[in-house]
């Protein structure tokens, strides 16, 4: 694996499958009573986030801490950064004080890319801008695989399975990919960090990716990207074992991106007439934040198909994963390759 | 130095000649002869074995900031710069700080050149005021000072306004004045960072779509033909534009063009780092844009190559990409740049390199003392080149206050040996005289 993790086209399908078993492997603490592991003791690692985003970060932060590093929070705002200190002179400043792993999160596409410039330590990427967002795409790729491969045999025939069931069997789903997984990503591609790491990601492990928007939702030169696109949602969900919505910012249309927030919903809104046409096993993806009404129903964020929690939990032993193979297995985490 | 102030330059090649080795007498500030057995008694005598001697270049398109940006550039080091290029004039553009859209501003430009001395400088004016693209400047006001301004720019923005265009553009008929467009239509260029393509898709950053440049082009070359007035387009990036100007001359119309020598050699996929230094506008394109621009330019549809030298501080390019300026460097290595794009490739030969960077921007730019084939009689402006030097990797420390050059560990052939202006060495060696 390389020193930093920026994008998700960093990753091999040998790396992202690895960072899954891992995170399967961590996923067991949590049913602990005691939930740290003292890798990570004397470690310190920095959260550097210069945009709001609680979710995020408290994850990372949980991550770190049962890991036993040492966690600083740096957040831009109400610090220098508001002063019109530069993102170089920040990193210099986190460098004096020797962090050995920095959590970007920077409005800015490539922020994350030239802090790695700057500073000895690992860099993770936690959303640059309309750029990445890697570690979202791995705790997407592991509550996917751990719903609907878990069970899969040698066969590769999908069977359905409960929530529960899926932990259950959790462990039948190690070294697996998402070989012929269907994936249907819905909603703003062109200013979503999630869908860009997702498209990579899912398809290095194998996955089936559809992009399913309005075509002004849509980078122009999308047609290069591993993945199909399609303007109709409707004609995607009898064939999609996964959906994944992405939010949708309502000031969009003030850009004529789309009309108005009603005819978006009406478009390519997932509602429970909508869900209905998914095959029985499917599931229903969101990041988070959701818009309720908007790019999501209540019904269906609520719905048994609905990962949107567990994308949470999964969240927090995925980032454990990454911190710990990033920063685990050396003396001196600061210079080299880790594996 | 010990002779009459004369320069006897032995054994150079001027392109476009005979191609053989002669001599160039120069004294009294011109060419006063050439032929392969010159001799003048009281001549400094330099050997120019395996040199070219070009006409000095000249630049249509440079930014020395100042007034207001010398922390970036000064009239001092951005001329420095310039002759250690090979250039002998270059065009200031408008967008300093104040505005150069009075009398007054351009006169202190000029000024401040002549005073420099190496090479000659001569002012663009604003077209509209402050840049703002709502009132016209006092553009005749500026043609008729001691600067005579003939090229009206307000680059960094485009007259996007299109009956202030027609106006700017009729208005300066009246002394043969030029609008030189930075053609961006502002509203599709909104928050633009990268050209819109793979890279940008790739990278999550916004677009800048080449129909935003395409679209004015087109808009000014009718206007131009409407009006009868002569459009020239600034800094011209992709393959669709070069298709629309080769159209409007085709019908005869009024319209020049330039290329810059970074739009010739580099291309969007050196974003992929994020370096902002790579930051410029209008953005790298791709490698089909890069081929167009070289052949329109190879056949004349674009007339000549202008630096659009942009120099910046450090911390203006030390940044996250979005928040960096745009702009690049350029004077000092434009020729090297244009050997490698145009004469290398064989698109290009010397003669057709001293038309593209000396005879037709002297000629667009209005400037009647440079821009001269070499002759008896020519004004002593002169550029002694190595195309043979060998490669050498670009440094990004030179004459330029800035060091943002896209070029720097890029390995370029040729060197410039020496600058004449007015019959007198602003560079020797390589060094500035």
């Amino acid at each position: 694996m390389k020193r930093h993790l920026i994008s998700a086209a960093d990753l091999s399908r040998g790396d992202a499958v690895l960072i899954l078993d891992t995170a399967e492997e961590l996923a067991s603490l949590a049913d602990r009573p005691i939930k740290k592991l003292p890798t990570l003791r004397g470690r310190t690692v920095v959260n550097l986030f210069y945009e709001d985003s609680t979710r995020t970060r408290i994850s990372f932060e949980a991550a770190a801490k049962r890991l036993s590093a040492d966690v600083i929070n740096f957040s831009a705002k109400g610090s220098s950064v508001a002063k019109g200190e530069s993102l170089k002179d920040t990193a210099l400043t986190l460098e004096a004080m020797g962090a050995d792993a920095v959590i970007i999160r920077h409005g800015a596409s490539g922020a994350a890319h030239r802090l790695a410039g700057w500073v000895r330590g690992s860099v993770l990427n936690a959303g640059d801008g309309t750029h990445e967002h890697p570690t979202q795409a791995l705790l997407d790729a592991f509550t996917i695989r751990r719903r609907l491969m878990a069970s899969r045999g040698g066969q590769g025939g999908i069977r359905v399975s409960s929530p529960r069931a899926s932990t259950v069997g959790a462990a039948g789903a190690r070294g697996a990919g998402l070989d012929g997984l269907r994936v249907t990503i819905v909603g703003d591609v062109l200013h979503s960090r999630v869908a860009r790491s997702n498209v990579l990601l899912l398809s290095t492990l194998g996955a089936e990716v559809t992009l399913a928007a309005p075509p002004t939702l849509l980078p122009l030169a999308v047609g290069s990207w591993p993945c199909a696109v399609s303007y109709d949602l409707d004609s995607e969900l009898p064939k999609s074992d996964v959906v994944m919505m992405l939010r949708v910012q309502q000031e969009r249309m003030n850009a004529a991106y789309f009309p108005s927030v009603r005819e978006y919903s009406r478009r390519y809104g997932l509602d429970a007439a909508r869900m209905a046409r998914l095959p029985g096993h499917a599931i229903v993806m969101h990041p988070g934040p959701m818009n309720r009404g908007v790019e999501i129903a209540a019904e269906v964020a609520d719905s048994v198909r609905s990962t949107i929690v567990e994308q949470v939990a999964n969240g927090v032993t995925t980032r454990m994963a990454v911190l710990y193979l990033l920063l685990g297995g050396t003396e001196f985490p600061a210079t080299g390759e880790v594996r | 130095m010990t002779g009459d102030g004369s320069w006897l330059i032995r054994g150079v090649t001027i392109p476009g000649r005979d191609e053989k080795a002669t001599s160039i007498l120069i004294a009294g500030g011109s060419v006063t002869a050439i032929g392969p057995d010159l001799d003048h008694p009281g001549a400094t005598t330099i050997d120019a074995g395996g040199l070219i001697a070009l006409p000095g270049l000249v630049d249509l398109h440079t930014h020395l900031r100042e007034p207001g940006r010398e922390d970036a550039e000064t009239v001092e080091t951005g001329t420095a710069a310039a002759a250690l290029g090979g250039y002998t004039a270059v065009h200031a553009m408008a967008n300093t700080d104040p505005v150069a859209d009075t009398a007054g501003v351009v006169e202190q430009v000029w000024r401040l050149g002549r005073t420099a001395g190496h090479c000659d400088v001569q002012p663009v004016g604003a077209v509209t005021v402050g840049l703002g693209g709502v009132r016209l400047a006092e553009l005749g006001t500026m043609a008729d000072s001691a600067a005579r301004v003939r090229v009206f720019s307000d680059d960094g923005r485009c007259v996007s306004d299109p009956l202030l265009m027609r106006r700017a553009l009729e208005y300066v008929k009246a002394f043969d004045g030029v609008i030189a467009q930075h053609a961006q239509d502002p509203r599709l260029t909104e928050g633009a960072q990268l050209n819109e393509g793979e890279m940008s898709a790739r990278l999550g950053l916004a677009g800048w779509p080449a129909v935003a440049e395409e679209a004015i082009i087109a808009r000014d070359c009718l206007l131009a033909a409407h009006v009868g007035s002569a459009l020239h387009l600034c800094h011209v990036s992709t393959a669709g534009s070069a298709e629309i100007i080769r159209w409007a001359k085709s019908k005869g119309w009024p319209v020049t063009a330039e290329v810059t020598p970074h739009h010739l050699l580099l291309t969007d996929e050196l974003a992929a780092g994020y370096d902002p230094v790579f930051k410029v506008n209008p953005p790298l394109r791709t490698e089909a844009d890069v081929a167009e621009l070289r052949r329109a330019l190879a056949d004349g549809t674009i007339d000549c190559v202008a630096t659009d030298h942009a120099p910046h501080p450090v911390e203006a390019k030390e940044s996250e990409w979005a928040e960096a300026a745009f702009g690049m460097t350029g004077l000092e290595t434009a020729l090297r740049v244009v050997q490698r794009a145009m004469v290398e490739t064989g698109l290009l030969d010397w003669a057709g390199v001293a038309d593209r960077m000396s005879v037709r921007p002297a000629r667009i730019g209005r400037l009647t003392g440079h821009g001269h084939p070499l002759t008896p009689g020519a004004p002593g402006h002169l550029t002694l080149y190595d195309p043979a030097a060998p490669a050498e990797a670009v440094t990004s420390a030179g004459a330029s206050k800035s060091r943002n050059t896209p070029f720097a560990g890029m390995e370029l052939p040729g060197r410039v040996v020496a600058t004449f202006l007015r019959g007198v060495p602003a560079v020797l060696d390589g060094k500035l005289a």
